[in-house]
C-alpha cells in the first residue's frame, strides 16, 4: 500500500477525533492507570454513555507521565482543546458528561492542563505547567495522547514517515543521519549508535540480526515499559529503519515476561504493521524485507546484558559470553547482530521523522537529545519524565518532581540501578549527561532515578544493591559470584553492629577487584553502589561501625525504641501490640520496653495513638552500649 | 489444552524454547513444568532433556514443583521497600497463612518475592498472574484475593 494513502486515511480519522462532531474521552490505561482504577472509569463511562442521549467515544491511551495523578481522563469536544483531568473518580465521570457534554460547561476541578488552542477558555497549557515545562517530549510525545492500539493514530502523528524517509536513502545515508544526530545508546553504556551500526553494516555476511533489548530489569526503572505500552509502533518503525541501515532482515524484541500489557500491545502492533506492509516482505514496495518476532524473558536480570540475551534467545541458559568478539561482529548464531535499547530505537524513528539538526539541537556537546527517566522514591510527583540531556538533578527533583515528600530533607539520588551509584544532595547541581554522571562515580544507566531522603540509610541501600547483584549473578565467573557474596557478608556485619574499620578498606579493595575481574557488565559495575556510598557517605558507615548507630534509624540492630515518660498515659495499647511481650506496665501506669527482649519490629510505634505519640525511635543500641 | 496442541503453535527451532516453556507452564493448572512437559519440549525441538532441565532451573519464573493456581509476585526491590512493602508481605502471609515460596492450603495461591516489577511509580506493587496491583494498602488485600478463585 502507498504510504500517502495510509496517511490520508489516518489524518482523516485523527482530525475527526479532534474536530469531529462526536466528543471523545481518553482514559490513561497503561499499568499505572490500571492500578489506579482506570478500568472502572472506562466501565462507568461506557455505561453512562450507552444510557445517555449523547453519542460519545471512549478511547484508551498510554501513560502521559504523571503517574501520581492517575486515573487521568482527557476530553475532546468539538470547539475545545483537549482538557486533561487528574485523579478522576467514577462520580466525576458522571459530572463531566452532564456538565460538559450536555450543557457545554467546563468543570475546572482537577484540571491538569489543556492541549491545543485555547484562547476562549483560558486554562493552563498542559506543557507549560511546572511539572511539564522543563520537559521536552521527543520520545514520549505520543504517550498518553494517541490510542496505542490504533495504527492510524500513530500514522497521523508522523508515524512511519521516518521509515519512508529512510527507505528513500541509502543505508549509509541513514547511518550518517544517526551520526549527525549524536544519538548514544540509552540502555546504559551510551555507546554512539551510529558507530555500532557501522561495524555491523561493514560486515560481509548475508545474515545479520537486530535485537531490541526490552528486558528492563534495573530496580527503579520502567521507562521502556511505558513506551511499549503507550506507543508500540514507534519501536517497530525504529527497528525497521535500523534493520535497513545495518542490512538485517530479521529482528527480535526480547521483552521481560513481567510486562504482559507491553507484550500484548507489541504483538498487536506487529500484526497491524504487517497487514499494512510496513513490516514483512517488500516493505512499501521498496524491495526491503524485515520481519519481527517477540521473545519473552523468564525472570533473569542478567539477560539484559547483550551476550546473555543472545544466549537466551538461542534457547540456552542466559549466561554472558566473553567479548570480544562483540555481537556486531559475531552475535546471534554467530552472525553480526546489533542490540539496542527500546528508547534508542524509538529515538531513531523520531530522528528520521524530523529534519536533520532537530535532535542534536537538544542536549549538551557530548550527550545529544533527551533522556527519559523514571522519577520515583521520596519525591512528590512520581512518574515518567523526559528532559533534554544536561538538565540538572535539581531541576528534575524540585521543578518537575515537586521536591521531597512530607517536607523531608533530600539525602541522595540513586541513578543507574545496581550498576550505578548515589549522588549526594550536595551535588544535585550536576547536569545529567553521560560524562558528568560518570565523573560523580555513577552512570546514566537506563533511566531510573530513585530519590532518597533523611530516612534512608545509605549502608542499607548499598547492601540491598549488592544483595541484588549477588542473587542475580549467573555464577559463571568467580569474582562476581564470590566477590559480591563476600561484600554482602561484610555489609551484613556492619548493619548488625559487628563491623570493623578494616572492613571499609576491604570493601573498597574487593569492589575494585570485582570490577576488574568480572566477565560481564553485571560484575564489572556491581560494586558501584557500595563504592559511591563509601565515597560520599563514609561518615554514615563509620557511625555504624564505631558508635553502633544507624543515623537514619533503619538498621534494626542499631536503633532502639523508648516510651516517653511525659507522654505515656498507660493506655496499654502497646502492651497488647508487642508480639514478644517486651513491654511491661499496668493500665494507667507508665509502660517500659525491655531492650533485651525487644525485636524492634515497630509495632508499638505504629499502634501508639497519635494523640499520645509516646514512643520514639533513637539511633544506637542500648544492649551493646551496656 | 493437550501438550501436542500447544507445541504445534511453535516451530522446531531452539529459539522457541523459552516461549514453549511459558506456554506449557501457563497451561498447567498447578503452574509448574512436569517431567512430561520437559520431555515433550525436548522431543519437539530435538534437543536433550538435560539441556532443557538446565534452562528451566536457570530462570526464576519456571518451577519444577507444583504451585498454587494463582501466583502472587510481590516486589521486594528498594522503591517498594521504601513504601513499606515489607508490611504488605507480612499482611499477605497472615491473610493466606503462607510463607514465601509456599502454597496456600486451598491451593489457590503461591507467594513469591520478586525483584523490581517495573511498577515503581505505583509502589508498593505486586502482580497476581498477569494482573498488576499498585499503591497497595493492607486493607485492600483481602478483597483483591477474593477475585481469584
Ligand atoms: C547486567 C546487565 C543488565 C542490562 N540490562 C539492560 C536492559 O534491561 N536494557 C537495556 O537496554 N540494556 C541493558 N544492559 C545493557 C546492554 O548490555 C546493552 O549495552 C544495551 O542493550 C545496548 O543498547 P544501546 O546501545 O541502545 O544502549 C544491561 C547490561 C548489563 C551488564
Ligand atoms: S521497586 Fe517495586 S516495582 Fe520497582
Amino acid at each position: 500500500m502507498n504510504i500517502k494513502k495510509l496517511i490520508k486515511e489516518a489524518s482523516a480519522e485523527w482530525s475527526d477525533l479532534l474536530n469531529g462532531p462526536v466528543p471523545a474521552f481518553l482514559v490513561g490505561n497503561a499499568t499505572c492507570g490500571r492500578s489506579a482504577g482506570a478500568g472502572d472509569i472506562i466501565e462507568k463511562l461506557k455505561t453512562e454513555i450507552s444510557s445517555g442521549e449523547h453519542k460519545c467515544r471512549v478511547l484508551e491511551v498510554g501513560c502521559i507521565g504523571m503517574c501520581f495523578l492517575e486515573p487521568i481522563v482527557s476530553v475532546y469536544r468539538p470547539g475545545y482543546p483537549l482538557i486533561v483531568y487528574g485523579k478522576v473518580e467514577e462520580k466525576d465521570v458522571v459530572k463531566m458528561i452532564e456538565a460538559f457534554l450536555n450543557k457545554g460547561e467546563i468543570i475546572t476541578e482537577n484540571i491538569i492542563g489543556v492541549v491545543g488552542p485555547n484562547e476562549q477558555i483560558n486554562l493552563p497549557d498542559l506543557f507549560s505547567i511546572p511539572i511539564m515545562k522543563p520537559q521536552k517530549r521527543l520520545v514520549l510525545n505520543n504517550c498518553g495522547i494517541i490510542d496505542p492500539t490504533n495504527l492510524n493514530h500513530y500514522i497521523a502523528n508522523k508515524g512511519y514517515t521516518g521509515l519512508q524517509e529512510a527507505l528513500q536513502r541509502s543505508s549509509q545515508d541513514v547511518i550518517e543521519r544517526l551520526k549527525e544526530s549524536g544519538l548514544r545508546g540509552r540502555g546504559g553504556a551510551g555507546f554512539p549508535t551510529w558507530r555500532k551500526w557501522q561495524f555491523c553494516k561493514d560486515q560481509d555476511n548475508d545474515t545479520k540480526y537486530l535485537i531490541c533489548n526490552a528486558d528492563e530489569g534495573d530496580p527503579g526503572a520502567f521507562m521502556n515499559r511505558s513506551l511499549l505500552e503507550g506507543d508500540p509502533h514507534s519501536l517497530i518503525e525504529g527497528m525497521v529503519i535500523a534493520g535497513y541501515a545495518i542490512g538485517a532482515s530479521m529482528g527480535y524484541i526480547y521483552c521481560r515476561a513481567e510486562y504482559p500489557l507491553a507484550l500484548e500491545r507489541l504483538r498487536l502492533a506487529i500484526s497491524q504493521a504487517e497487514e499494512k506492509n510496513l513490516l514483512g516482505n517488500d516493505i512499501m514496495g521498496s524491495g526491503i524485507n524485515f520481519k519481527l518476532k517477540v521473545k519473552e524473558g523468564a525472570g533473569a536480570f542478567v539477560c539484559g546484558e547483550e551476550t546473555a540475551l543472545i544466549a537466551s534467545i538461542e534457547g540456552e541458559r542466559g549466561m554472558p559470553r566473553p567479548r570480544p568478539p562483540f555481537p556486531a561482529i559475531s552475535g546471534l548464531w554467530k552472525n553480526p547482530t546489533i542490540i539496542n535499547n527500546v528508547e534508542s530505537l524509538v529515538s531513531v524513528a523520531r530522528i528520521l521523522q524530523n529534519e536533520p539538526g532537530w535532535f542534536s539541537k537538544y542536549g549538551t556537546k557530548e550527550s545529544k537529545g533527551t533522556k527519559t527517566f523514571a522519577l520515583v522514591g521520596k519525591v512528590k510527583n512520581t512518574g515518567l519524565i523526559e528532559v533534554p540531556m544536561g538538565t540538572t538533578l535539581r531541576e528534575i527533583i524540585y521543578d518537575i518532581g515537586g521536591g521531597v515528600d512530607d517536607g523531608k530533607q533530600l539525602k541522595a539520588v540513586q541513578t543507574g540501578g545496581p550498576s550505578g551509584g548515589c549522588v549526594p544532595a550536595s551535588m544535585i547541581d550536576i547536569p545529567v549527561d553521560y560524562e558528568s554522571l560518570a565523573e560523580a562515580g555513577t552512570i546514566m544507566g537506563s533511566g531510573g532515578l530513585v530519590v532518597m531522603d533523611e530516612d534512608n540509610c545509605m549502608v542499607d541501600v548499598a547492601k540491598f544493591f549488592i544483595d541484588f547483584a549477588h542473587k542475580e549473578s549467573c555464577g559463571e565467573c568467580a569474582p562476581c559470584r564470590l566477590g559480591t557474596k563476600q561484600m554482602l557478608a561484610i555489609l551484613e556485619d556492619i548493619v548488625a553492629g559487628k563491623g570493623t574499620m578494616e572492613d571499609l578498606d576491604l570493601l573498597e579493595d574487593l569492589g575494585k577487584g570485582i570490577m576488574k575481574g568480572s566477565l560481564c557488565g553485571l560484575g564489572q559495575t556491581a560494586p558501584n553502589p557500595v563504592l559511591t556510598t563509601l565515597r560520599y557517605f563514609g561518615d554514615e558507615y563509620i557511625e555504624h561501625i564505631q558508635n553502633k548507630r544507624c543515623p537514619a534509624k533503619v538498621c534494626r540492630d542499631l536503633k532502639y525504641y523508648e516510651i516517653l515518660e511525659d507522654k505515656c498515659t498507660g493506655c496499654h495499647i502497646c502492651f497488647k501490640a508487642c508480639p514478644v511481650a517486651a513491654i511491661s506496665g499496668n493500665p494507667k501506669d507508665l509502660h517500659k520496653i525491655d531492650q533485651e527482649l525487644c525485636i524492634k519490629c515497630g509495632m508499638c510505634l505504629d499502634k501508639c495513638p497519635v494523640k499520645f505519640s509516646a514512643i520514639e525511635v533513637y539511633p544506637g543500641n542500648k544492649v551493646m552500649e551496656d | 489444552m493437550e501438550r501436542s496442541e500447544i507445541l504445534k503453535q511453535f516451530g522446531n527451532d531452539d529459539e522457541n524454547l523459552i516461549n514453549i516453556l511459558h506456554a506449557l507452564q501457563n497451561n498447567n493448572s498447578q503452574n509448574y513444568l512436569e517431567k512430561d512437559d520437559l520431555k515433550a519440549a525436548a522431543n519437539h525441538l530435538n534437543i536433550t532433556y538435560s539441556h532443557i532441565y538446565g534452562v528451566v532451573t536457570y530462570y526464576t519464573m519456571f518451577s519444577l514443583k507444583p504451585r498454587g493456581k494463582n501466583i502472587i509476585r510481590i516486589c521486594n526491590s528498594p522503591v517498594c521497600d521504601m513504601e513499606k512493602s515489607s508490611d504488605i508481605i507480612t499482611k499477605i502471609k497472615k491473610i493466606l497463612s503462607i510463607g514465601v515460596g509456599e502454597i496456600s492450603k486451598d491451593k489457590r495461591f503461591s507467594l513469591e518475592l520478586s525483584e523490581c516489577l517495573g511498577q515503581c511509580d505505583i509502589a508498593p506493587g505486586m502482580m497476581i498472574n498477569e494482573d498488576v496491583y499498585g499503591n497497595l494498602h493492607n486493607a485492600d488485600l483481602a478483597s483483591i484475593f477474593e477475585k481469584y478463585k
